[in-house]
């Protein structure tokens, strides 16, 4: 499994891409609001934040799939399981996804100005979210490149799938802004981390089936 | 009788159809007459997690052992279940207007159920871009059983974590011991029953259509 991991990570050609992106994103947000002149109010701030979040998770994992070839493809099946190369891709996937998260994050507040008053927890909270994201949209983009009008599916099959996560993130990143205690988010991170077993267990289980075609 | 469920549920629907439009309801605030959406409103979930769990359990077992029949079973499953969604939307939203005074509002119950059927509605896309009929039947057999994963806790783990304008949560009169009176149970019982029996009668009927529509294209190519 060490040896798959390693294997995506030397194609991390799109890495650059993504980082290049999700900056580019957060500068296009500051330029729109800036004409406004002072501080974006709180929920906005949230809500831009995890919209930006979104889309660059959705674009950093559909590269995933897509861009693997038939030959690669082949040559993983004959050398791994199938639930090594899933947990690889989410593992891969994770990691990338935080890394994004975080480098979102820094540069979000830097331009756009810092609200959050309980800042460990928003930053756990970006780390659980970045998970989740992680382990939904690998097993989607797997169905995905399976069909052929594969990127509009991404987005279909994507957003539904992750806003139960995204529901809890956004209440709880806002009980961060509102610097209110931990106990008042407990149960939702605790939710959201059972979430985030449930999917993974659901596509450590189903991603054999999706990868013997 | 082979078709005894059949004519149960002919006789249910039937007396949910009438009991609960004249027996006596309790007088609550605010919803009045309109409780009686709850014979109505409230088994089309009811139904629709049932013929859900029909639908995942025939896509786990085409999973196991692929057949035609299965995964038109588990399709057919899947699309009465939407069917059954999407009454039960239409039903709350008309209960809805005359109780609340809006068709929708953002509530975390109704968004809920919303985006669960907009879940549901990816599977039918899902199915439809694939032109290799072996390939579509597996990965949307995979998609059903992560979608039943993920709309569950919409549906009945996330509205109880808010408080909700939705009867049942926050303090409203709804579906509860306290305010559930035994003359209402007689007839929201059969009408659950009833309307669930209705939804897998659907499917089987849809299912009997696509294999025979299979059938006739299986003899067309022969």
């Amino acid at each position: 499994m060490q040896k798959d991991f390693r294997l995506e990570w030397r194609q991390r050609a799109a890495l650059n891409g993504m980082l290049l992106y999700v900056s580019s994103t957060v500068f296009v947000c500051y330029l729109s609001f800036s004409s406004r002149g002072g501080q974006l109010p709180a929920p906005a701030w949230n809500a831009l934040f995890w919209i930006v979040l979104l889309f660059s998770a959705i674009n950093a994992v559909a590269k995933g799939f897509l861009q693997e070839s038939r030959g690669r493809m082949l040559y993983y099946y004959t050398v791994v399981r199938p639930q090594a190369v899933i947990l690889a891709k989410i593992a891969y996937n994770a990691l990338l996804l935080v890394g994004l998260a975080l480098v979102a994050f820094t540069l979000y507040s830097v331009v756009l100005g810092n609200p959050v008053q309980n800042v460990p927890l928003f930053v756990g909270n970006v780390l659980l979210g970045a998970v989740g994201f992680a382990g939904t949209l690998t097993l989607v983009a797997g169905i995905a490149a399976k069909a052929t009008n594969s990127s509009t599916l991404m987005a279909v099959l994507g957003f539904p799938l992750m806003v139960p996560m995204l529901l809890l993130l956004i209440k709880v990143s806002k009980n961060a802004l509102d610097g209110l205690e931990f106990e008042a988010s407990r149960n939702s991170l605790l939710t959201l981390l059972a979430l985030n077993l449930i999917v993974g267990a659901v596509s450590y289980l189903l991603f054999p089936f999706l990868w013997r075609s | 009788m082979k078709n005894w469920w059949k004519a149960l549920t002919v006789v249910l629907l039937l007396y949910v159809a009438v009991a609960g439009l004249l027996m006596p309801v309790p007088r609550l605030a605010i919803l009045n007459e309109s409780i009686r959406n709850l014979y109505f409103h409230v088994p089309m979930w009811f139904g629709m997690t049932a013929i859900l769990v029909a639908s995942v359990y025939y896509s786990v077992r085409y999973l196991r052992a692929p057949t035609p029949e299965l995964d038109i079973k588990a399709h057919e499953a899947a699309r009465t279940g939407i069917l059954m969604g999407c009454v039960g939307l239409m039903t709350g939203s008309i209960w809805a207007r005359f109780t609340w005074g809006a068709w929708w509002t953002n509530d975390p119950k109704l968004n809920g159920a919303a985006v669960a059927m907009l879940i549901y509605g990816a599977y039918l896309v899902l199915r439809s871009s694939f032109t290799d009929e072996q390939q579509r039947a597996r990965v949307s057999a995979i998609y059903n059983v992560f979608a039943f994963a993920v709309a569950m806790p919409l549906f009945y783990i996330l509205p109880r974590l808010t408080d909700s304008l939705h009867p049942g949560a926050g303090g409203n009169p709804a579906f509860a011991r306290y305010d559930l009176d035994s003359d209402m149970r007689l007839v929201f019982y059969p009408a659950v029953i009833g309307w669930t029996l209705l939804a897998f009668w659907v499917a089987q009927l849809a299912t009997r259509i696509s294999v025979l529509k299979l059938k006739v294209y299986e003899k067309q190519i022969a």
